[in-house]
């Protein structure tokens, strides 16, 4: 019986695993292996061992470009989030119900509508036929359309409305655990409502700044839908490359080196964050 | 003091329009009646609405959405109860490995997933089809489903199931008549976020779907792709307004903020 008791989580757990096994690890394994393959346009994919297409990818100016780019982007789209997702969150935490309960959901809501339908409401809004260049010609401020399709400020724009509900809810989860008395204290005590921001609220929710600013990074890096609908084929990203060489050029082997250069980039950008948070912040996690 | 002033007020207005502004955008745009996108101030109609179903592509990519997002919940759900059970109600070795494998997904990039998936599916010789796509949409939504039925199961007390087990019922009783009933909350959250996830997922299933089974968000790329007009507009307002419905009845199972804060 005691030897039944133990083995139980591992039934509990097996099917999962087992599933998780074939259906994940056996297909990383598998794009690990073509990523050593390499590829002829007329004879297709060659099995074997080449370290051609990593050192394709790494010492081509046009990778590096792609590469920069996208960090570039993920990078900027990150600041935006933290400097309006982390005001915001702190507004909101002060607002009375039923207000922060609506409010709270009309930011969060949109994670769950298609990333598609939102970018398109972007293009929407930003083409050179789109509502602000008409409003912006109709009130005479500018000649001619604008459009900021195609462009990295465009792309910027469009993926910080994607990806700021996550800093929101990384900073609202830790403004949940501030004591409010300690502001109060302070208040009392004669500090400026600065002062009690810098030194009270902003050391409390750092963690939770941070823990978004990685969601919101990582996010970036890797999106394909709204770089590539807003960005087209001019501006490529890491995401979009990686879907061209599989779908248009067919170079799996290449693709397939590019993949995985981003998913190592991806994990070591968390496991590295993860760390560096844990050890500065371990106390907070308590 | 804890009371915002107006320059607080005005940076939260202006963040609201921001987050609705799209939205609003793709719902006004789909009412229009020109022939182009356009505003529906002079002159509004559903004709784009009514032009969907002379689009029967749409309404397959839709149905394919539909079935695909059912069945790939309802297997995540199947296997997240067990799991769920395993690592909240079992200190065993290997335990904080099993979390870690079973929430990966959230770590490794929808495009790596998309490719290695491709390839796999095509040695295997199921690449295209209906069960492959499903397979893999269990896959990334398993984290979703097992971070809610974990949270149910982690806060659940243990009284009444050693109750139970005290007075007799066996582990399969207990479970069926007291914990299945107690974390019913947290799966049918976690199975209903699973289904919104699958089915709005496009990046990974852009790379496995093959023309037959092709489902609504990667036709819908692929119509941006070529031309953005007020056809996409009406599809995509409709979706908003289901998507909407779907939270409503999320939050009456679960309470939405716990589902989107993630806190359980």
């Amino acid at each position: 019986m005691a030897t039944a008791a133990k083995l139980r989580p591992y039934l509990l757990s097996g099917p999962g695993l087992i599933l998780f096994a074939t259906l994940l690890g056996a297909p990383l394994l598998l794009t690990l292996m073509l990523s050593f393959y390499s590829f002829d346009f007329t004879a297709g994919i060659q099995p074997g061992f080449t370290i051609a297409n990593y050192v394709e990818v790494l010492s081509d100016s046009y990778f590096h470009l792609i590469f920069g780019r996208t960090f570039g982007i993920a990078l900027l789209v990150t600041l935006f989030c933290v400097l309006l997702g982390v005001p915001e969150a702190y507004i909101l935490s002060r607002m009375a119900n039923p207000w922060k309960s609506i409010f709270l959901i009309v930011i969060l809501g949109p994670l769950l509508i298609s990333v598609i339908v939102r970018t398109l409401g972007w293009a929407l809004l930003i083409g050179s036929k789109g509502i602000i260049s008409e409003t912006l010609q109709a009130l005479g401020l500018v000649e001619g359309p604008v459009s900021l399709m195609f462009t990295t400020a465009g792309m910027v724009l469009a993926l910080v409305h994607v990806l700021i509900p996550f800093m929101v809810i990384a900073v609202w989860a830790s403004l949940q655990k501030i004591d409010p008395q300690v502001e109060d204290a302070a208040l009392t005590l004669g500090a400026s409502k600065a002062t009690v921001l810098r030194r009270i609220v902003l050391p409390q929710i750092m963690p939770g700044i941070l823990s978004g600013s990685l969601i919101v990074f990582a996010l970036t890096a890797s999106a394909f839908a709204t770089p590539s609908i807003i960005g087209g084929r001019r501006l490529k990203v890491v995401a979009t490359t990686t879907y061209d060489e599989y779908l248009n050029t067919l170079n799996w082997p290449l693709g397939a080196a590019i993949a995985i250069l981003l998913l190592v980039a991806n994990v070591i950008i968390i496991m590295s964050y993860n760390r560096f948070i844990e050890r500065r912040y371990a106390k907070v996690f308590e | 003091m804890r009371k915002n002033g107006p320059i607080e007020l005005i940076f939260h207005t202006l963040f609201i329009l921001f987050i609705l502004a799209p939205l609003v955008a793709v719902c006004l745009v789909s009412f229009t009646d020109k022939g182009y996108l356009s505003m529906p101030w002079n002159g509004a109609s559903f004709r784009w609405f009514e032009a969907i179903l002379d689009y029967p592509g749409f309404i397959d990519a839709f149905w394919m959405s539909l079935y695909l997002a059912l069945v790939s919940a309802a297997l995540a759900t199947a296997v997240a109860i067990p799991a769920a059970l395993a690592i909240g109600r079992y200190r065993f070795p290997g335990r904080d490995l099993t979390t870690a494998i079973f929430l990966s997904p959230l770590m490794i990039p929808a495009v790596v997933l998309g490719v290695s998936f491709l390839r796999f599916f095509s040695q295997i010789g199921i690449g295209g089809t209906f069960v492959g796509i499903a397979l893999a949409h269990v896959i990334i939504i398993m984290p979703f489903t097992l971070r809610l039925v974990l949270a149910s199961v982690t806060g659940l007390p243990r009284d009444a199931e050693d109750a139970a087990a005290t007075l007799g019922a066996r582990p399969w009783v207990v479970f069926r008549r007291i914990t299945l009933p107690l974390i019913l909350p947290g799966i049918a959250g976690g199975w209903l976020l699973a289904f919104i996830t699958s089915f709005d997922e496009v990046t990974m299933t852009i790379f496995v779907a093959s023309p037959e089974t092709m489902t609504l968000p990667v036709r819908m790329y692929h119509h941006i792709a070529q031309t953005i007009d007020p056809l996409i507009a009406s599809i995509s307002t409709l979706l908003i307004f289901m998507t909407v419905a779907l939270m409503v009845a999320l939050d009456r199972l679960y309470g939405l903020d716990r589902v989107l804060v993630g806190k359980g």
